[in-house]
């Protein structure tokens, strides 16, 4: 559905007179991902939690498991680093794309 | 020979009244009125069956459906189609579930009313999911029930429409549920291209359900009744933990507006039937016949090509007014309105005979090529060209829409739909070009490169790379940047690149358009390019079937 509003838009340096839909204008905004934080890819129960915020993990060490949807996400480090925070307990429920761990900035 | 009551009764008139041949004339009387009373005892059966099978309209069950704002399937049938036209069939198949008490259950027609009748004089087959009846679940019986009907429409090439309003699979049959909308699916997909089918949401239509509609050609809904999706709003909260109404996930206008789901979008059921009945009057009833042709109607005078067109480039207005201008009657029958509207697809008459038509929409995102509209626009194609109906594209269009959504959610991908469904097509493809055709989108609408039968162009038409300003920028970047006055050498080239590309010449004089036409003359050009291609034939190389980006 489109809106009424006659607006500028621009295309190959042109600016053309339109309306704009609905849907343009709910799009998703992009943000650039950040790979030193982990968030929840679904929500869930976090039933084990094998790490605290100061630990050095290496590549592959199991961190927690997320359990969502009947099924336990076992949970394991992107890389090799220290946790500067962790933001979640055991037993806890996270939403979707909520924070879970931040690692430190690589050097 | 007459074979007369008395050869067919076995009985002979008494010749004389002699007292035993009254008798044995008696008792034959007595043979025949038996017979006579278990006739009628048949026929009192056959009716008392048919109403166990027809529940009364003024049933809790009916009353109920009709306090929700629905109709009673039935109703649905009789109004869709021509009057006093329908014929049942499968009126008394009863399921076969055992389980969960099912087997102590009656349900009327197994909860789903099916047959042909007739819309506008020619045949159609229908179903009717019954809400009424375990809430138009579906189970195997009631499946089968619609693969009859289906298989009945595919053998003898009438459109197929089937109303859903069903809660979904009948819990209580298991895997034999399952099993009936497999079948159904796999009908729709033989069906696909040979004949018209049509799907009627009027209730709820969800989880694996809504994959019958997905497959057919068109889908209607109706505002505040028509609920599609494939998990609903309680599984949503459970798992995601996000609220949502039914309405705001898979009502009428979302999938008319969001999703592009349903093609046609009504207020009422009554408006909703009349909206297929309209689109029956342009459609063919199969794939090897024309659709009907009509007498041919001038459009109306309102209407005046000439004057809808700003002469700016970047200036809107609504390519509908020029549809209106060109085809029979000012008459035009839009498909997926409210969805994707910068490109407007659906159905109008040239000369008498239907056309689909594609045109960008420069009143909406400037008419650009985008995920939606090039996967709205590609799937009409092929539907156009699976049932013989000619193509006419309208082009004015700046490219594609710019942006990281676009390219995240697969514009390459939608965007080799179009490419592919305007190159497949054989039938007659003409192609008008009224302002803007540059670059991809140029190639995209309908070219010449695409197997465009005739391509014209307006006089006002600038087929070229890019539009003046983006091309000024690029191929005059180093002049601009050293000029004195940069903002003035900028102007300077813009108007260069102006005067020499943004026309139609250019493309005329390597033979890329066959001609450039006066706006006034596009109806005429129009009519003849279709007499012309009237008996089209275009051989192919031999496939078993394409593999198109979907």
């Amino acid at each position: 559905m489109a809106t009424d509003k006659i607006v500028k838009l621009i295309i190959d340096d042109t600016d053309y007179q339109t309306t704009l839909t609905k849907k343009y204008l709910q799009r998703k905004k992009y943000s650039a991902p950040d790979p030193d934080l982990i968030s929840a890819y679904i929500p869930g129960t976090i039933i084990e939690l094998y790490v605290k915020a100061g630990d050095r993990v290496k590549k592959g060490d199991l961190m927690f498991i997320l359990e969502a949807m009947k099924m336990k996400n076992n949970v394991h480090a992107h890389r090799d680093g220290t946790l500067e925070a962790v933001y979640i307990q055991r037993g806890v429920q996270v939403a979707k794309n909520q924070q879970l761990l931040r690692f430190k900035k690589s050097d | 020979m007459y074979r007369g009551w008395t050869q067919r009764t076995g009985l002979q008139y008494p010749t004389s009244f002699d007292s035993l041949q009254i008798l044995a004339t008696f008792v034959s009387y007595l043979f025949l009125v038996r017979k006579l009373v278990a006739f009628i005892d048949k026929i009192l059966d056959f009716f008392k069956r048919s109403e166990k099978a027809t529940p009364k309209k003024d049933s809790k069950a009916v009353l109920k459906q009709i306090a929700m704002g629905k109709m009673y399937a039935r109703d649905r049938i009789i109004y869709l189609l021509d009057e006093n036209s329908f014929q049942e069939t499968d009126l008394f198949v009863e399921h076969t579930g055992t389980d969960f008490g099912l087997d102590k259950k009656y349900l009327p027609a197994d909860g789903v009313i099916t047959g042909t009748g007739m819309i506008n004089g020619y045949p159609v087959a229908i179903f009717a999911q019954d809400f009424t009846v375990a809430g138009g679940s579906l189970g195997l019986m009631h499946a089968r029930k619609i693969t009859k009907i289906m298989d009945i429409a595919i053998k003898n090439g009438m459109p197929l429409i089937g109303i859903n309003d069903s809660g979904g699979a009948r819990i209580q049959e298991g895997v034999n549920s399952l099993a009936g909308y497999g079948e159904i699916f796999y009908r729709n997909t033989l069906a696909s291209g040979v004949v018209p089918q049509i799907s009627v949401i009027l209730g709820p239509c969800a989880g694996g359900a809504v994959y019958s509609p997905a497959l057919t050609d068109f889908v209607f809904v109706v505002d505040k009744i028509s609920k599609m999706f494939i998990t609903g709003p309680e599984v949503i909260k459970t798992v995601l933990g996000e609220e949502i109404s039914m309405e705001d996930l898979g009502g009428a206008r979302v999938q008319t507006e969001i999703t592009g789901n349903a093609h046609f979008f009504a207020e009422s059921e009554i408006e909703c039937f009349n909206q297929i009945q309209q689109l029956f009057t342009y459609i063919p009833r199969n794939n090897s016949i024309k659709a009907v042709t009509l007498h041919p109607h001038p459009p109306k005078q309102e209407f005046d090509v000439e004057k809808i067109i700003p002469s700016e480039p970047s200036k809107p207005y609504d390519i509908r007014d020029i549809i209106k201008g060109i085809f029979d009657n000012s008459e035009f029958l839009e498909i997926q309105a409210n969805w994707a509207a910068n490109i407007v697809i659906g159905f109008a008459r040239l000369n008498g005979e239907t056309v689909g038509i594609v045109g960008n929409q420069p009143m909406v995102l400037a008419g650009v090529l985008d995920v939606d509209s090039s996967d709205k626009a590609a799937r009409f194609i092929r539907y156009c060209d699976a049932f013989n109906i000619p193509l006419v594209t309208l082009v004015d269009l700046p490219g594609y829409l710019p942006g990281i959504d676009q390219e995240h959610s697969g514009v390459i991908r939608h965007g080799a739909k179009l490419l592919y469904s305007y190159s497949e097509a054989s039938v007659p493809k003409l192609t008008v070009i009224l302002r803007k055709a540059y670059g991809g989108g140029y190639i995209a609408m309908c070219s010449r490169h695409l197997g465009a039968d005739f391509v014209f162009a307006w006089p006002t038409a600038e087929i070229a790379v890019m539009g003046p300003e983006g091309a000024s920028n690029i191929i005059f970047k180093a002049e601009i940047a050293a000029a004195e006055n940069p903002e003035a050498m900028r102007k300077e080239k813009v108007k260069e690149y102006t005067e020499k590309f943004a026309n139609p010449f250019v493309a005329a004089r390597n033979g890329h358009i066959d001609g450039v036409i006066h706006p006034a003359e596009t109806r005429k050009s129009l009519i003849h390019s279709l007499k012309v291609c009237a008996n089209k034939q275009e051989q192919r190389p031999f496939r078993k079937h394409g593999v198109p980006p979907f």
